[in-house]
């Protein structure tokens, strides 16, 4: 039985046999007739027209409120929020996605955020036993090892100590490994927030966590296995491997963009693992354990194994290979008008710096290089734009992220080649978004 | 020189004693660990079961155990779909023999169950261990853990009625696992070097220039689902390059107008004041519901382990003490009234309980 608001996947084939033979014909013929309805419409004023009529524009001729008046005093905010008008960012749950509040996903906004930071209030969730606000004066952490030569000194420290030790501040991404999940075999959600949106950047600050292992006295011959343990109910564990704590890139983290983390994101501690899918990021960090083989936790054995053509599952993929999603215009929005655009959007790549990112405004068929805005830094978030003058014609956005070992981000087609469409785990495939000549934005995937 | 021998010296010092000089590096942190300590929370259980406590607990226990605190969310079978994937059905006995779970490669069989998952037995284990119950982790003993291990595998038809899993025989059942050889590490997303480094798997070409034939669109939300993520209008900034649809509307019914009609929302803060206030309460209410941990059970409209906020309300709506005995009842718990499940007592002060309850009395509203 459907439910209210409950979202029933698209299924493959609902186009009828009229339409299906008029997409065989190629996109302009489908188009054309999908959106001669709303055509009328592209020929309509300019929507600021009417306010330059007469003498001018009232929002210019008449002083506003704040202009004739006192403002409020400082600190009336002791934590300042964002403005009142501001209200539609928010991360939000994708109806039907899960069953239960403590165990699932809020995406982050990407359609409305600006730059590569993701605001720390808007920072993508995952909880699969609900989170804490753990006091940080009770909190520790062990470091131990799977057998006693391992670890030669078993570690407790307090967030104080933590906090006493030489720290770094490193700019990453966060993806979680099932971001976009939801489109492998179809479109299945109407907005960037929602096929993208379980990825954040922030500036984390901590301990380089082979500082600690050094402390502890670690066999790295022997020790070639991080496990990571969560204080929460789930006491969430995963494994790590030795060699990226040995090249001093992940961070037992306190420190979130100026700030403490924020208890949904794992205060006071967590692991940094950068490029690395979110769920490695084990928060609320009580332990972590160094041994000679991988752990199998629940979720690197039960959850977070992606299925592939021929009934194998794959364990312990954790890499979130390059992918990049353009950000506006995307999915549900709408252009005001024809004219000048930018197009903007993300990039990122778990194995390094994103190297270019193209963007086609056909469909794929011819590709312009974009901007890379800086700053361009290894496993994190970059930001590109590229001028567009959209004409009112209908048209498919795309952008494509190469990353500095030469990795291509791949389109639909050549990701289902290899992996099929029951992965559920890292989609990244290239996105399309057609701005239809409405000039409301769809999701839609090309075959 | 001297320096050479100093030079010397320190690489002397340095290989005889460096874990005593790392633990020095940094003087007054960290202290070492007691036996206690790292007995009490070093609690994982490896594919070689290095860490599992010696134990044993029976198929007949774990049922047990399985009806009075598994059952309501999992079902009786461990089939329940309602709020977590299943975790029984989807594998055969022929699986048993050769440890590939034939469904997984049946597209059209419906979702895949943690024991057509399941390749290792210790994480079965490690998982009801460290994180089941789920509204009380950690507090099975030994014994139910080895027993509710028991039983799940029953329910899969992996161990027979009249077993016992203890440490001695966990080994053999790892044997029988109906997808014990169903995984791989030979992909190219391990940062390390343990299974091997491969290169990546889907390999692109960054054609600039006449690339691929004429683009058809293969897949896009059909018109029914336009409004099932709620209204985008209300999800993208009320200013800027781009508004969101007003998906509440069709989606060919001129949206460029309607959005340029409106081009910035009136603030929030018009609205009528008495409403203003009702919703203030019922924020502070379902709040608490949340700062309390009653949302683990609750929601509003639905029901999870307990009913739904909204079943109460209605229960109670003709009862002129409802706010004052359903506060009583919170503080409380019971049982009976709701199905089997019972309601722990609840630790929380008067003064919350009272604004729940009277939230819950006048109808539970959003």
């Amino acid at each position: 039985m459907n439910t209210p608001g409950r979202l029933t996947r698209a299924p493959e084939n609902f186009l009828d046999a009229a339409q299906i033979a008029e997409v065989q014909a190629g996109r302009r013929g489908f188009l054309r007739a999908a959106f001669a309805a709303a055509a009328g419409v592209a020929a309509a004023a300019p929507w600021n027209a009417a306010a330059q009529q007469g003498a001018g524009d009232p929002a210019i001729l008449e002083l506003p409120e704040h202009s004739k008046g006192l403002g409020q005093p400082v600190a009336a905010r002791p934590y300042g929020m964002p403005s009142q008008y501001e209200k539609n960012l928010q991360r939000r749950e994708s109806p039907g996605l899960t069953r239960v509040g403590a165990s699932s996903v809020s995406f982050a906004p990407l359609q409305g955020l600006f730059g590569i930071i993701t605001p720390n209030g808007l920072h993508f969730e995952r909880h699969h036993q609900g989170w804490w606000d753990v006091d940080p004066s009770g909190h520790r952490l062990m470091i131990n090892g799977s057998d006693d030569k391992i670890v030669k000194r078993p570690l407790v420290f307090t967030m104080d100590e933590l906090m006493r030790l030489p720290s770094v501040s490193r700019f990453h991404f966060i993806e979680c490994g099932a971001n976009t999940g939801m489109e492998w075999g179809n479109v299945a959600v109407p907005t960037c927030q929602y096929s993208h949106g379980m990825l954040s950047c922030s500036e984390f600050t901590g301990v380089p966590l082979k500082i600690l292992l050094d402390m502890a006295g670690v066999d790295y011959r022997r020790g070639r296995f991080v496990l990571g343990e969560g204080a929460d109910g789930s006491s969430m564990t995963r494994t790590v491997p030795m060699e990226l704590v040995e090249s001093g890139e992940v961070i037992v983290a306190y420190g979130q963009n100026g700030e403490m983390l924020r208890p949904e994101n794992g205060y006071p501690l967590r692991l940094v693992v950068p490029g690395v899918q979110g769920v490695s990021w084990v928060k609320y960090l009580r332990r972590i354990e160094v041994g000679d083989k991988p752990y199998g936790s629940k979720d690197e054995t039960i959850h977070y194994v992606e299925l592939m053509p021929g009934g194998l599952h794959r364990q312990y993929a954790s890499l979130q290979e390059c992918k990049s999603v353009i950000t506006t215009p995307s999915g549900g929005q709408v252009l005001l008008d024809q004219g000048f655009y930018n197009i903007s959007g993300l990039a990122w790549s778990g194995r390094g710096k994103v190297r270019r990112v193209d963007v086609s405004v056909d469909g794929g068929r011819n590709w312009r290089t974009a901007r890379l805005e800086s700053p361009v830094l290894s496993k994190c978030l970059t930001r590109f734009n590229l001028d567009w003058v959209w004409d009112g014609k209908p048209t498919l956005v795309q952008s494509r992220a190469i990353d500095e070992t030469g990795y291509v981000q791949p389109t639909y087609k050549q990701l289902r080649a290899v992996r099929g469409t029951r992965s559920i785990y890292h989609n990244n495939a290239i996105q399309t978004w057609l701005v239809q000549e409405s000039g409301e934005v769809k999701n839609v995937q090309l075959s | 020189m001297s320096s050479c021998r100093e030079i010397g010296l320190a690489l002397a010092l340095l290989t005889a004693g460096a874990v005593q000089a790392q633990a020095t590096a940094y003087p007054g942190v960290g202290r070492t660990a007691t036996q206690s300590e790292v007995a009490a929370w070093d609690i994982d259980v490896r594919p070689d079961f290095k860490g599992l406590p010696s134990g044993a607990g029976s198929v007949a226990k774990g049922m047990e155990v399985w009806e009075s605190k598994c059952a309501s969310c999992h079902g009786i079978f461990g089939e329940s779909n309602e709020y977590f994937s299943p975790i029984v059905g989807g594998t055969t006995q022929a699986d048993l023999a050769t440890g590939r779970v034939a469904r997984l490669n049946d597209a059209a069989y419906p979702g895949r169950t943690t024991l057509m998952k399941l390749s290792t037995v210790s994480t079965l284990w490690d998982y009801i261990n460290r994180a089941m119950p789920w509204t009380a982790p950690k507090s099975l003993s030994t014994e139910e853990v080895y027993a509710v291990t028991a039983f799940i595998l029953n329910l899969g038809g992996v161990v027979p009625d009249d077993f016992t899993l203890s440490d001695r025989n966990i080994a053999e059942v790892q044997r029988r696992l109906p997808n014990r050889n169903g995984v791989t590490t030979a992909h190219a997303l391990w940062p390390g070097a343990a299974f091997g480094r491969r290169k990546p798997d889907v390999l692109a070409a960054a054609c600039m220039q006449d690339c691929a034939a004429e683009p058809r669109l293969a897949s896009f939300l059909p018109d029914f689902a336009r409004d099932a993520h709620g209204n985008l209008a209300e999800q993208n900034r009320s200013v800027g390059a781009q508004r969101g649809a007003d998906t509440r509307k069709p989606a060919d019914a001129g949206v460029r107008v309607a959005a340029a009609a409106t081009p910035v929302q009136a603030p929030p803060q018009a609205a009528a004041p008495k409403a203003a206030v009702a919703d203030a309460g019922a924020a502070a209410a379902i709040a608490l519901t949340q700062k309390h941990q009653c949302v683990a059970c609750h929601s509003i409209d639905a029901r999870i382990v307990g009913p739904a906020f909204r079943d109460v309300a209605r229960k109670y709506a003709g009862r002129a003490d409802a706010a004052a005995y359903l506060a009583g009842k919170i503080k409380s718990g019971g049982s009976g009234l709701w199905g089997g499940i019972p309601m722990p007592a609840q630790a929380l002060g008067d003064a919350d309980a009272k604004l729940i309850a009277q939230w819950l009395a006048e109808g539970a509203k959003k």
